[in-house]
């Protein structure tokens, strides 16, 4: 079964202006997203406040959780404590409906345990604050600082291996890309206000993970078309590239979309941030791996000479036996 | 047929037999299990047996079996519930003289734990774990704090030649330093120097009497808050590396108000193993010796000591005096690793320090070869006992001298520090050392076994999604590629398998995210599949015979594949190596993914399909 029509001569390159423009905008309106309204962060990024609720009868955690959700917490991290009757609550203070976010930028504790304990109450008259406490971040400052070193060593990896393998415009060309779908990415999640955690940090990551490994199946088509052609014309050959890999882009997509689908429709709310982020990623990753990453190429002018097996072209090496 | 050498299809059939052993414990699930450790007036035998299962029997708990094991009694239960309620029962029976705790109970049949196959291990969120408080001793700071100051005005007094009667503490903790000068000129002196060196000092002139002119320099108060945050900061950063070199992925680690931390590990029943890396205060001391083994017997039978030495003793309590200054200590370590001493053969730990303690190391050893070193361990544990019914905490420190030797020659950076008494020993010392020292003690102040945050319903619908997922991309490959749709289904089935083996070996903590991060590398596994079926359809597409078309499909593929997956792997090495919690533990998995998906989804489909084709005349290919 074929999907689509491989003889497709879709000129990709023909509407470079125009698709890098989009690109250009969505990452400009992105970093303005992001500087503006910021990302919602997760307990894991901010803190927050952390309760022991006491109750006289056994309880399921999956019951507070309800009753928690009822009341409009719907990012509490419940957790049962040594025995049935106590369970350790952990949420962030905008999370309570009730309090407002903080007045005047101090987290009124009371008040929280309070609207917790009444929220508690009105399902199961028997619970009882027993503790409350302010929490910090798990993320400590060291993993932020540490994720933008990975970040650099990430940047710098690829760019090196594309650069060895491949050429520099190609390096160059895939960390333009790449740093547009992350943007991107975390620019929707700015937009959406949707909170942003741990998982959903791994899960941008990913992304990258993703979205390299697109473009890198492009570009080795670029490369192979053009050592192939005895006269290479960038712009036919960077078309005849994205079209004859067009199948492939789009199936690989489509087959990790379903698994990520299926993780958001059925996987229950903790895997809801990873899958919507994937799904999202995919989404941009692919559209980039069409749309942007070629045209770049063509503009830092990559040619049929640079793409030569560099051996041939040294005559040194050529005269020996 | 000569596409497909026989040793590959070897390869593939050991490794996919060794994939299968490997993977294998995950299916014996461990069972929920209570476990019952005796305290100090406790005993475990026969009759605690009876006493426990006679509880269980009352409160109408039902038990799959009570097992007596050397120390401690195993009871297992069905589910997570009956556990919990059977842990109620079993304290309210047995009182104060026993710990209860929670644990699993393995299930996985013995042949496979003899040839090392073990279950992943959950995740805090699947399974729960332990849970730590931990009250960071700030007292303990300001001492520090106050102590090096009045040492440093000391020694800057002398430099500078101002006359002084005395530097001291003040008694009260906060209180600051005392300075005490003999005259009028000398106290204005004293303060200006002080002044302008120690900018964090509050200084006040006391009441001068006679020839005494005092200085009160105290610590300026936002200057010990500072310390008090950043002591804090540095214990996380300290408790973070210890506990990720502990192996245990996905910890928590988090501040709590002022001077707590929160610790949470995943899976971890045996808290006291835990307690020790983590709450544990060992470094080394590295002094000079001082006088000769005699003045030190002498020393420690007559009580008197040289102002200027300390007593110690080594383990077999052979006295040693060392000189109070001390030449480098543990905080100036960069690095710790476990050897054997190459002349003795005994354990030894090697260390590497830092350039200011490389100096301090080098300058010393420069003018004092010939001359003894001693190293001293110092441990700072918390003794708990109950006293009138109330908790008294009395921290006990304990140094001892581990090695002393005379300095054969000058050295800086690295030395080895022997002296240990067993292999164990040495490598728990450089765990502890590499995990860099505590600015502060901490006392664990509250311990609990937590249970998993996710409960059940959750777990239960990540795997029933993991399963459909992977059911609908099965489905879509054989319908879209057919027979090399159906072979790469295959393939990918033994993926999840050697997936799973290779984390169960490597010991990867599985968590909810981890479980999303398998469903992706599936997901994304699929692509080299992908790859190798377009190309041979274009190959057929140019002509080409189906034999040839394979055969250049997966030789074309393999080259797209090998710089696309390279690529990603660079991208997830760095999240293994750099990222921690989650995302580590999502990225180890991405890393394994990556390898074996390589492996299964191009040599593993070869060689299904050289089995299929290779000796057939095809005219056509199913794809």
């Amino acid at each position: 079964m074929e999907i689509f029509n491989h003889n497709a001569n879709v000129n990709f390159l023909g509407m470079r202006k125009f698709s890098v423009g989009i690109a250009i905008l969505l990452m400009l309106a992105s970093i303005a997203l992001i500087a503006v309204k910021g990302l919602n962060y997760g307990l894991d990024f901010t803190g927050g406040v952390s309760l022991v609720v006491d109750y006289d009868q056994p309880v399921q955690v999956g019951d507070v959780r309800a009753a928690l959700e009822k009341g409009g917490m719907e990012h509490a991290v419940v957790q049962s404590m040594g025995g049935t009757k106590e369970v350790s609550i952990r949420l962030q203070p905008k999370d309570d409906p009730q309090s407002g976010v903080s007045t005047g930028g101090k987290v009124n504790l009371d008040k929280i345990a309070d609207d917790v304990t009444k929220t508690l109450q009105a399902a199961r008259p028997d619970a009882k604050l027993k503790s409350r406490d302010y929490v910090g971040s798990a993320v400590g400052e060291e993993l932020r600082s540490d994720g933008i070193v990975a970040a650099i060593v990430v940047v710098l990896g690829i760019g090196l291996y594309l650069g060895i393998r491949f050429e520099w415009r190609f390096a160059v060309a895939a960390i333009a890309t790449e740093a547009h779908d992350a943007l991107v990415t975390v620019g929707i999640f700015a937009l959406t206000q949707r909170e942003f955690d741990l998982t959903v940090l791994a899960s941008v990551l990913a992304v990258i993970g993703y979205s390299i490994n697109d473009k890198v199946v492009v570009f080795d088509r670029v490369r192979e078309l053009f050592r192939l052609a005895r006269k290479a014309e960038p712009e036919e050959i960077l078309n005849r590239s994205i079209n004859n890999t067009l199948s492939r882009t789009i199936i690989t997509a489509l087959f990790t979309a379903i698994t990520m689908a299926a993780l958001y429709f059925f996987g229950g709310p903790v895997v809801h941030g990873f899958a919507i982020t994937m799904l999202i990623g995919i989404l941009v990753g692919t559209l980039s791996s069409i749309f942007v990453a070629s045209p770049i190429l063509l503009w830092l002018g990559v040619s049929k000479q640079d793409l030569m097996p560099k051996t041939k072209e040294n005559p040194e090496l050529a005269r020996r036996p | 047929m000569s596409d497909f050498p026989r040793w590959k299809y070897a390869l593939v059939a050991i490794v996919l037999v060794l994939g299968i052993v490997y993977a294998l414990p995950n299916v014996f699930l461990p069972v929920p299990a209570v476990q019952i450790t005796a305290n100090r007036n406790g005993t475990v035998d026969q009759a605690l047996e009876q006493k426990v299962t006679d509880a269980l029997k009352k409160a109408n708990v039902v038990s799959t079996g009570v097992e007596l094991n050397n120390d401690h009694l195993l009871a297992s239960f069905t589910n997570p519930d009956v556990q919990k309620s059977a842990s109620d029962a079993i304290k309210a029976a047995l009182g104060d003289d026993y710990t209860v705790a929670f644990n699993l109970k393995s299930t996985v049949p013995h042949w496979l734990t003899a040839i090392g196959a073990k279950s992943m291990p959950l995740g805090l969120d699947l399974q729960g774990g332990v849970h730590f408080l931990m009250q960071v001793d700030q007292d303990d700071v300001i001492d520090k704090q106050e102590t090096r100051y009045a040492d440093d005005i000391r020694s800057a007094l002398r430099e500078k030649n101002i006359r002084y009667d005395s530097v001291v503490r003040n008694g009260q903790r906060g209180q600051g330093v005392s300075v005490v000068l003999k005259s009028a000129e000398d106290r204005t002196a004293a303060a200006n120097l002080i002044a302008t060196d120690y900018p964090d000092l509050t200084l006040t002139d006391g009441a001068a009497t006679g020839d005494r002119f005092p200085i009160i320099a105290v610590v300026r108060p936002d200057k010990l808050r500072e310390l008090s945050v950043n002591t804090i900061r540095q214990n996380l950063g300290t408790l973070r590396n210890r506990i990720n070199a502990l192996g245990v992925s996905e910890p928590i680690i988090q501040q709590q108000g002022d001077s707590r931390i929160v610790v949470e590990l995943a899976g971890v029943q045996d808290t006291a193993e835990a307690k020790k890396i983590i709450g544990a205060t060992a470094t080394l001391e590295y002094r000079s010796g001082y006088g000769t083994p005699q003045q030190a017997i002498d020393a420690q039978r007559s009580g008197i000591v040289p102002p200027d030495a300390r007593l110690y003793k080594d383990r077999d309590g052979r006295p040693y005096l060392l000189s109070k200054n001390i030449i480098v200590t543990g905080d100036q370590l960069v690095d710790a690793s476990s050897s054997f001493d190459q002349q003795s053969g005994s354990p030894a730990v090697s260390v590497t320090l830092n350039a200011a303690g490389a100096k301090k190391m080098l300058d010393f050893t420069t003018g004092n070869v010939g001359k003894p070193m001693g190293v001293v361990y110092v441990e700072r544990v918390v003794d708990t006992k109950i006293v009138d019914g109330k908790e008294v905490r009395t921290p006990k420190i304990t140094e001892e001298v581990i090695n002393y030797a005379t300095i054969n020659g000058v050295f800086g950076k690295n030395f080895q520090t022997t002296g240990l008494r067993s292999a164990k020993e040495a490598s728990e010392l450089a765990l502890l050392l590499k995990g860099g020292s505590l600015a502060a003690p901490v006392d664990i102040v509250e311990e609990r076994v937590i249970g998993p945050s996710l409960g059940q319903d959750n777990i239960q619908k990540g795997l029933r999604a993991v399963t459909l997922g992977l059911a609908l991309v099965l489905l879509a490959a054989a319908f879209y590629y057919k027979l090399f749709g159906l072979v790469a289904d295959v393939a990918l089935f033994f993926n999840l398998v050697i997936l799973v083996a290779v984390m169960s070996a490597v010991g990867v903590t599985l968590t909810m995210p981890g479980i999303a991060g398998i469903v992706l590398t599936l997901g994304m596994a699929i692509d080299a599949n992908v790859l190798i079926c377009e190309r041979i359809r274009e190959e057929l597409r140019n002509g080409s015979s189906p034999h040839a078309s394979i055969r250049a499909g997966y030789d074309k593929a393999w080259a797209t594949i090998l710089d696309a997956n390279v690529t990603h792997l660079i991208a997830a090495l760095a999240l293994t190596t750099m990222g921690s919690g989650p995302i580590k533990g999502f990225g180890v998995t991405l890393l394994i993914g990556i390898l074996t998906s390589m492996f299964t989804s191009v040599t593993v489909t070869h060689a299904i399909t050289a089995l299929i084709h290779g000796h057939r005349k095809l005219k056509t290919l199913s794809v």
